[in-house]
């Protein structure tokens, strides 16, 4: 049931063009909404269980002799991956209700689109095989690139679309190699088996390059610098897909498997560096790009890179806690509760946020902030949630961004006097990045309200004339925004029922039993929102709102020095050089020379170069031999067969009418059936000169329509070049059949089939047991290549043009 | 199909054709059920059954043969590989390995100890797509002008 | 008999890649048919050409030919049987197209070289 659940989504996208196609008076979307309300459900009956420390663990065998299954791993930190990803998937559903119109809309894709982004992600962050986190995580970028190019009609999309998947796929691939080599260090696919052991692990020589190797995974799926250039790009989604997939869930699947393999990398020096350093980075560039933007998703687009640094950062920072003796008593504890807390408010109010750009886009007609302004006597309750969300975003009381951001500057905090890895000198500058980080994150934050929703109301630049939204459409962002307030007041509830056993998955090293209440090796994190008036968080956080507030009134003055930078020095401009220019002209050109269109010159250079490559291994390696050893005996009637043969293939040589060469293979075919049976292989030759009859009948039937077998102009050296590939060839199999049959390297497997074909597959005739049930793959995919090539003839045939449509 | 012109005094072909059809036939399904001890399986016997049309094709015609065998073969083709998949799918859904066969031995009535293999059900849809194949092909060839 | 054939498939194979290098679809389709021909002699002569019985399960009968080879070259024949009825049609719809077979002309050019 477990496992079934990950995949119920993708089960029920099944019954969408059905409906779609049928129920045109209800909008697909109600039906859809049923899948993620049932699984949220689902999800939550696991709440009580996992917060006393019972992880739940179901299996199912997918490729056992590969020791591959899917197993369904529920821990901490799996389960709010996952109620995160079905909730806001409900809400994202009901609001899609709204924003696709029923009529105009192909929402048979948008749904199934997104259903199958919701199995992957529920696959993602369940596996506990490495090999089918790795099949998920694959997944979720491909479908995430169908949704970005949902409306596949624009330019833009597709060049989103098409962007994402390159950076996030072969940052998969990346992984995979992490992955690879990790279960090669360990001897298994399952993480918690290399948790268990990640002690030895960390002594072995490819530690390191698995490390970066499934960091690179994480950062390009998360966003992180250099590679969150296909974030906003990724805007071209319709609005409820950026709210989903764009900032609550798929972006988080690289700080879920950052989370998830902490306690195996945490001990690694590099992995501190690499986490916290990329994460402050991004946090930095993400902001300090935000206020340049004029989108209002642009803005939100790299909000979400920032954000995701900040929880990035703070990954890092619990992964310290490894290196530090009693590290219990320090603060590096509430680094890992911080990022798991501010990973779900920001779900909540960028979920929210990212709505609301949506709404404003729908009602006005414009996501550019320069026309916008002035819609807060128009859209008030649109306004009410979008300055809760960016209130929270700015840290603001009293809201649950305040509480995180504190917990983040607390670990910031703590880190400038670590003492470990030379942090001490480095540490203050971290401190100096993050604070200034969160001055632009205030910064942007009041730049998206206000600039939207204050100000003078241009309705002469508005493409339409703007109203509030519907209702419905107000319901999901409304719930988020009631969130992100709620939280703010019980932030201790959520931490037991939710934080603290993820916690204890990112960071098993701090606890022995954490789940009694009693005992010491309890989490015993409490949030609180006020530090007191001696705390350096509070002066921080006022110092903050302070120059934050002063550069927000002067925008409009420094706004103006982005377009210092030049676009050509951008990582845009980098990926437009390699994809355009280099793959794109680069192997056009290259291609152009190498090519020049004559199929055959290219299969006699492939034929001289396999014959040259070929005969010239068997000498160097000494492989050739030859021995009349064991050689079955020649009987005059087979060389007669052979006489036939050798006249027949002449036949087809030198033939000057279509019959004649018919013949000639005909007779080669009949003959080769013949050898079958003198060999011993009645299979063979049935179907041999079955199949040569009917073979036969359709030359006969295709060739009665082309053209006389005329003698072709060729050009003499060709003429010559190409008999001597084609003797070299022959040369070449004869040599290859000789070797083979004189020298047996290795032991016949046919005693095996012969031993088990009746005790275990209940058959006589080992041919046909081979075909159908050893090596049944074989059989199965030989009927759909069959299958294939009736279509393609029945296509090429059948569904042509006529001539009156090809004039059009 | 430019076997309209050779339409003329064939009888004793058509006649012919007829009962050695029927031959053929059974011979196919015999070699089809046999496969699994001797000789034979579902390639040889799908290819033996479109022979056995293929030979009616070329007696009467293509217009004929569709009046009396009205067969969709695409549809067919599709069964068969939907009925292969499907056996070697069924394994998963008991908890075996993809592609797990079953047999086992009965005593029918009639034919006494007989063995029923659930390979027999993936070699029949390998049959109905080498017949579906092969007679799209004639079929599609032959009437196209 | 293992050498003999090893030298019939040789000669197959040649034929058949001289054929496949020519100028008319007819002989390269032509050709592409005694490539799978000379393949799936040479798989079963590599196989060695032992063995005095069929390989099936029959009383008293221990010294079968090797079925491997057996299996893998009816797998062969019957995709061959497709991808040669496939080439063949797609020439024929070449022809019908361009009104000719000559694959250089239907490059556009008429010259080879």
């Amino acid at each position: 049931m477990q496992v079934l659940a990950i995949f119920i989504p993708l089960f029920a996208a099944i019954f969408i063009p059905l409906l779609f196609r049928h129920v045109r008076t209800i909008h697909t979307g109600w039906f859809v909404l049923i899948v993620p309300l049932l699984l949220v459900s689902y999800y939550v009956t696991f709440i009580s269980r996992v917060m006393k420390g019972n992880d739940v663990l179901a299996s199912f065998n997918w490729i056992p002799s590969l020791n591959i299954s899917f197993i369904s791993y529920l821990d901490g930190l799996s389960l709010l991956f996952s109620l995160l990803i079905t909730g806001i998937g409900t809400l994202v559903v009901l609001y899609s209700i709204f924003y696709l119109d029923k009529t105009k809309e192909q929402l048979h894709n948008f749904y199934i689109y997104l259903l199958m982004f919701m199995t992957a992600m529920l696959g993602v962050v369940q596996s506990d095989h490495m090999i089918t986190l790795y099949l998920f995580w694959e997944l979720t970028s491909i479908s995430s690139f169908l949704l970005i190019g949902y409306w596949f009609q624009r330019d833009k999309s597709r060049f989103g679309a098409l962007k994402s998947m390159m950076i996030t796929v072969a940052g998969g691939l990346f992984m995979l190699g992490g992955f690879v080599l990790l279960a090669l260090m360990g001897g298994t696919y399952s993480i918690r088996e290399l948790i268990a052991q990640a002690p030895q692990l960390m002594d072995e020589q490819y530690f390191v390059l698995a490390l970066v190797l499934i960091l690179l995974g994480a950062f390009t799926k998360s966003a992180q610098f250099p590679f969150y250039i296909w974030l906003p790009d990724a805007m071209e989604a319709p609005t409820p897909v950026s709210a989903y997939l764009h900032s609550a869930t798929m972006v988080k699947a690289g700080i879920y498997l950052v989370a998830r393999f902490t306690p195996i990398f945490a001990a690694s020096e590099v992995w501190v560096w690499l986490v916290t350093g990329i994460g402050l980075l991004t946090l930095l560039w993400g902001s300090l790009f935000a206020v340049k933007q004029t989108d209002l998703k642009g803005i939100l687009a790299f909000s979400t890179v920032s954000q995701l640094g900040l929880i990035m950062a703070l990954l890092g920072a619990s992964a310290i806690a490894y290196h530090v003796e009693d590290a219990a008593n320090t603060m590096f504890k509430y680094a890992a509760f911080a990022a798991i807390f501010h990973l779900i408010n920001h779900a909540t109010f960028k979920g929210s946020l990212f709505m609301i750009a949506g709404i404003v886009d729908h009602e006005t007609g414009t996501r550019d902030i320069r026309k916008l302004g002035g819609l807060m006597s128009i859209m008030p309750l649109s306004f009410t949630v979008a300055l809760i969300g960016s209130l929270s975003m700015a840290g603001l009381p009293p809201f649950n961004g305040f509480l995180s951001k504190e917990m983040f500057l607390t670990a910031m905090l703590t880190l400038k006097d670590f003492e470990l890895f030379e942090f001490s000198t480095w540490g203050i500058l971290l401190l100096i990045v993050a604070v200034v980080a969160s001055v632009f994150t205030f910064v942007y934050s009041f730049y998206f309200v206000f600039k939207t929703f204050t100000g003078k109301l241009q309705a002469s630049e508005l493409p339409q004339k703007p109203h509030e939204a519907p209702i419905g459409m107000l319901i999901a962002p409304m719930i988020l925004a009631v969130l992100v307030v709620i939280i703010f007041f019980i932030p201790n509830l959520v931490g037991d029922v939710f934080i603290k056993p993820a916690v204890f998955a990112i960071q098993p090293f701090l606890y022995q039993d954490p789940f009694l209440s009693s005992s010491p090796g309890m989490i015993d994190i409490t949030v609180e929102a006020w530090h007191g008036f001696k705390s350096p968080e509070l002066w921080l956080t006022v110092c903050i709102f302070v120059v934050g507030a002063i550069l927000f009134t002067t925008l409009g003055k420094w706004q103006k020095l982005y377009r210092v930078q030049p676009a050509k020095l951008s990582f845009n401009a980098l990926y437009d050089f390699i994809m355009d220019g280099v793959l794109n002209r680069g192997m056009t050109n290259l291609s152009k020379h190498i090519m020049h269109g004559s199929v055959r010159h290219y299969l006699m250079y492939m034929f001289a170069a396999i014959c040259f490559i070929v005969i010239g291994t068997l000498f160097y390696k000494d492989a050739f031999r030859i021995s009349f050893k064991g050689a079955a005996p020649i009987e005059l009637y087979q060389l007669i067969l052979i006489i036939v043969l050798v006249l027949g293939t002449l036949t087809t040589l030198i033939a000057r009418s279509r019959i004649t060469a018919i013949v000639g293979l005909g007779a080669v075919g009949y003959t080769v059936a013949l050898f079958f049976v003198m060999f011993n292989a009645p299979d063979l030759a049935l179907t041999q000169l079955v199949i040569e009859t009917i073979s036969v009948a359709l030359f006969l039937l295709v060739f009665y329509h082309l053209p006389r077998l005329g003698k072709m102009q060729e050009y003499t050296p060709f003429r010559f070049r190409r008999l001597a590939v084609s003797i070299g060839i022959g040369a070449m199999v004869t040599l290859l059949a000789l070797s083979a049959h004189s020298q047996k390297l290795v032991e016949s497997i046919n005693k095996y089939y012969k031993d088990t074909v009746y005790t275990e597959a209940g058959g006589g005739n080992i041919v046909n047991v081979i075909l159908v049930d050893y090596r049944g793959f074989d059989t199965l995919f030989e009927i759909t290549v069959l299958g294939l090539a009736g279509m393609g003839i029945y296509a090429m045939i059948k569904l042509r043009l006529s001539r009156k449509e090809k004039i059009k | 199909m430019k076997v309209t012109k050779l339409k003329t005094n064939d009888l004793i072909l058509q006649f012919t054709a007829k009962i050695v059809f029927f031959i053929i036939f059974f011979f196919s399904i015999h070699i089809f059920f046999a496969g699994h001890y001797t000789p034979g399986g579902g390639f040889v016997g799908g290819l033996l059954t479109s022979s056995a049309i293929v030979l009616l094709v070329i007696a009467f015609d293509l217009k004929t043969v569709r009046k009396i065998l009205p067969i969709n073969y695409m549809y067919m083709t599709a069964t068969g590989l939907i009925l292969a998949l499907a056996t070697a799918a069924f394994p998963i859904f008991v908890g075996k390995p993809f592609f797990t066969h079953f047999f086992d031995y009965f005593n029918l009535p009639l034919f006494g100890k007989t063995s029923l293999h659930t390979a027999a059900l993936f070699d029949l849809g390998v049959f109905l797509v080498v017949v579906g194949v092969t007679m799209t092909i004639i079929q599609t060839i032959g009437e196209d002008e | 008999m293992e050498i003999v054939m090893a030298f019939v498939c040789g000669f197959l194979f040649m034929a058949a890649i001289y054929l496949i290098l020519s100028r008319s679809l007819l002989r390269i389709i032509i050709g592409t048919g005694l490539l799978s021909h000379g393949a799936h002699l040479l798989i079963l002569t590599m196989g060695g050409l032992g063995g005095t019985a069929p390989p099936v399960l029959a009383e008293g009968v221990s010294d079968f030919a090797d079925p491997i080879p057996q299996a893998l070259i009816l797998t062969a024949i019957v995709i061959s049987f497709g991808v040669t009825a496939f080439i063949l049609v797609l020439a024929y719809r070449a022809y019908q197209e361009l009104k000719t077979d000559d694959t250089t002309a239907m490059k556009g050019s008429g010259i080879d070289d």
